[in-house]
């Protein structure tokens, strides 16, 4: 079976990258493709229509589409994979055991910045190497957080070679009087913040992955290699607001840096343009509103326009989607399936 | 009530809402209609990233005062109202108030190493929710000044939180640290910031929601998480987005349209009868998904409305601000008066 394309939808807070994740992945289904979405946090209906309001961290076929393609969704299980994980590289069950008890585990695991992105890098990979599908689309947590997504898997990496941890490590393979100078000076200082508790629990933990290390490095290196691969593509998702525009800005440079291409464009819920207006400066009620509110969508169209072209201007290269503003959020696969059409 | 009544019930006001919904516009808007007030408005936001990154582009408030500074962690004067109000701007990144922390209680000389180890990095995941609370814990360091009315301290700060999602967790992790921190620093640290935000005299928190369903249920949700698990008082809820209300009902068929032309004696072809018709059945249909929705939040939420208009212009400059800012002080004017 030949690899899977996967595609990353990257973009602002708010402006549809759930929804345009699953109209990629629809599409693909459409063109005869086993496609997948890797969602994050999808809105109730939305959910419910791909069949993930419910538990479970497995791909669900959602629909089988004309001409043997098949849509199939996930949600993101943070938890759950992270869980899955530690197993898998435990050394021993008793060892997986110590690490899931672990209070710190469960904060970490939970509350950790970069563990969702983590974990959804990491999902994104086990769904590459399941083989069922051709085409897998992850939607991804909103723009300030889109670095984390790519550098997921390398700042585990960096936790791991970090010489701190390494030293923290120290104590439970040899006692603690191998601790150098440093790790003590530290340790010193984290017991002076936040209390000698946090200290013991730390090493306790850090201790517990004792032989994981390369487990972990491994993969993570993997998956690293897999975000940069020809295969992967980023799709850029915003909305015509300046707001949401100056984020996905901000965001290009970065995406650019890492050796991300952003080969697409979506524009989510722009305004659509009406070309004909009247000239009626003065007309009797039900006309005069009807005047004025042409005029007044010509304007958000209009600034909008001017929006969408700044994005442009910044990705040259890129294929530009305008899907206009729906009457209703898009919640079931008619729906999905309209946004789909105007993603080309 | 009076703008300044609302304004001046608590010191800290949490803004926060899902992304998208015009969370720092609207932080923008209140801190205009604040110091409009002849208050003294402080606008912090939290920066997530390292701090080196992420500045290099105007901000986006700064944009909304028809400015085109970048905001940093020293205070930026956004704008001065002759009546001696003001608003400032500054950023809160967490390694920043980290070494500022350190520096603070003695530890000067480990601050810098503990940066440039990347040790940070093994402490913020030994102690998760720590940078968060370090973010909170210069808001309330702040609003200390400022209830003691120290010389250059805000009367009002309006903190720009993260998205509603993060949001909960962010206001949450002082508690978390509470059941995690035996003691030190970073326990009295977090029982401090615990009872800031539960504290309705110091502090409340305002949603920002769009008229639409995902914002709404969204912002239903959160704010029971809010109440339940921080324990902070809820101010009014902030319905951004509001289309400006056209009376288009039975004037959508393209006859009745030219009826009422032909009567004026306005001339419209063809292609201009239909645009108007097509463009009033969009309007008319998003008022009315509108008008369900924010009745949809009144029954769900116990909280008062103020509705901000859309803006239509996809770019908020001073224009907009000024109109934003009005809207907000005739909807708080409108609100019966209630005790936190």
């Amino acid at each position: 079976m030949t690899e899977p394309r996967v595609i990353v939808c990257a973009g602002p807070g708010g402006v549809g990258k759930t929804t345009a994740s699953a109209a990629l992945a629809l599409q693909g289904a459409q063109r005869g493709l086993h496609a997948c979405v890797v969602t994050i946090d999808p809105a109730r209906r939305l959910a419910s229509t791909l069949g993930v309001d419910g538990l479970g961290n497995e791909p669900h076929l959602v629909s089988s589409v004309g001409g043997g393609g098949q849509l199939w969704a996930l949600m993101l299980d943070t938890q759950g994979t992270f869980d899955q994980l530690v197993r898998r590289y435990a050394t021993s069950p008793g060892q997986a055991e110590a690490i899931l008890r672990n209070r710190i585990y469960r904060n970490i695991a939970g509350a950790l910045s970069g563990a969702q992105e983590y974990m959804a890098v990491e999902k994104l990979y086990e769904l590459q190497e399941d083989g069922r599908f051709e085409l897998i689309v992850v939607d991804t947590p909103p723009a300030q957080h889109a670095l984390d997504f790519l550098e997921a898997p390398g700042r585990l990496v960096r936790l791991l070679d970090n010489r701190v941890f390494r030293l923290l490590m120290a104590p439970t393979r040899a006692g603690a009087h191998v601790l150098g100078l440093g790790a003590q000076l530290l340790l010193r200082t984290v017991a002076k913040v936040a209390g000698g508790q946090v200290v013991s629990d730390t090493v306790e933990f850090f201790g517990n992955f004792e032989g994981m290390e390369e487990g972990f490095r491994a993969r993570a290196e993997r998956a690293n290699a897999l975000l940069r691969s020809p295969q992967t593509s980023f799709v850029l998702v915003c909305s015509p607001r300046a707001d949401a525009v100056e984020e996905a800005l901000q965001l290009v440079p970065r995406l650019q840096s890492v050796g991300a291409p952003v080969r697409t464009i979506i524009v989510n819920r722009s305004y659509p343009r009406f070309a004909n207006a009247p000239e009626a400066p003065s007309a009797p009620p039900p006309l005069g509103d009807l005047v004025a509110n042409l005029r007044q969508l010509g304007q958000v169209a209009a600034s909008e326009d001017a929006e969408v072209a700044r994005l442009a201007s910044a990705l040259p290269g890129a294929k530009l989607c305008r899907v206009p503003l729906l009457a209703q959020e898009p919640s079931d696969l008619s729906a999905l399936a309209e946004v789909a059409s105007y993603l080309g | 009530m009076e703008p300044l009544a609302l304004l001046s019930q608590s010191k800290v006001l949490v803004v926060t809402g899902k992304g998208g919904t015009g969370k720092t516009t609207v932080c923008g808007v209140i801190a205009n209609l604040a110091a409009q007030c002849g208050l003294h408005v402080l606008v912090l936001q939290v920066g997530e990233g390292p701090s080196d990154g992420a500045l290099a582009r105007p901000s986006q408030l700064a944009r909304l005062f028809g400015q085109e500074a970048a905001i940093g962690w020293e205070a930026t004067a956004l704008a001065w109202v002759p009546n001696g109000g003001r608003v400032e701007a500054r950023l809160l990144q967490p390694d920043v108030a980290l070494v500022e922390y350190l520096h603070l209680h003695g530890m000067r000389r480990l601050s810098r190493r503990l940066v440039s180890s990347g040790a940070l990095d093994v402490v913020a995941t030994a102690v998760p929710g720590m940078p968060d609370l370090l973010v909170l814990g210069k808001v309330k360091q702040v609003e200390r000044a400022a209830a003691a009315r120290r010389p250059g301290a805000p009367d009002l700060i309006v903190l720009d939180a993260p998205a509603a999602g993060h949001a909960v967790r962010f206001l949450q992790s002082p508690h978390g640290l509470l059941d995690a921190v035996a003691g030190g620093p970073v326990r009295s640290q977090a029982e401090e910031v615990v009872s800031m935000l539960s504290d309705p005299a110091r502090c409340q928190v305002v949603m920002v929601t769009l008229p639409e369903e995902t914002p709404v249920t969204e912002t239903i949700e959160t704010a029971y998480l809010i109440e339940d698990r921080v324990g902070a008082h809820l101010g009014p809820v902030i319905v951004n987005g509001r289309l400006p209300r056209l009376e288009l009902a039975g004037s959508l068929t393209p006859e009745a349209v030219r009826a009422v032309a032909d009567r004026s004696g306005v001339v419209l072809s063809g292609p201009q009868l239909a645009d108007l018709c097509a463009a009033g059945r969009l309007r008319a249909r998003r008022q009315e998904a509108q008008a369900e929705q924010v009745a949809r939040l009144g029954q769900s939420l116990a909280l008062p409305q103020l509705e901000l208009p859309f803006c239509f212009n996809a770019s908020l400059g001073p224009p907009e601000l000024g109109t934003l800012t009005q809207s907000l002080a005739q909807g708080i004017a409108g609100l019966s008066l209630a005790a936190p």
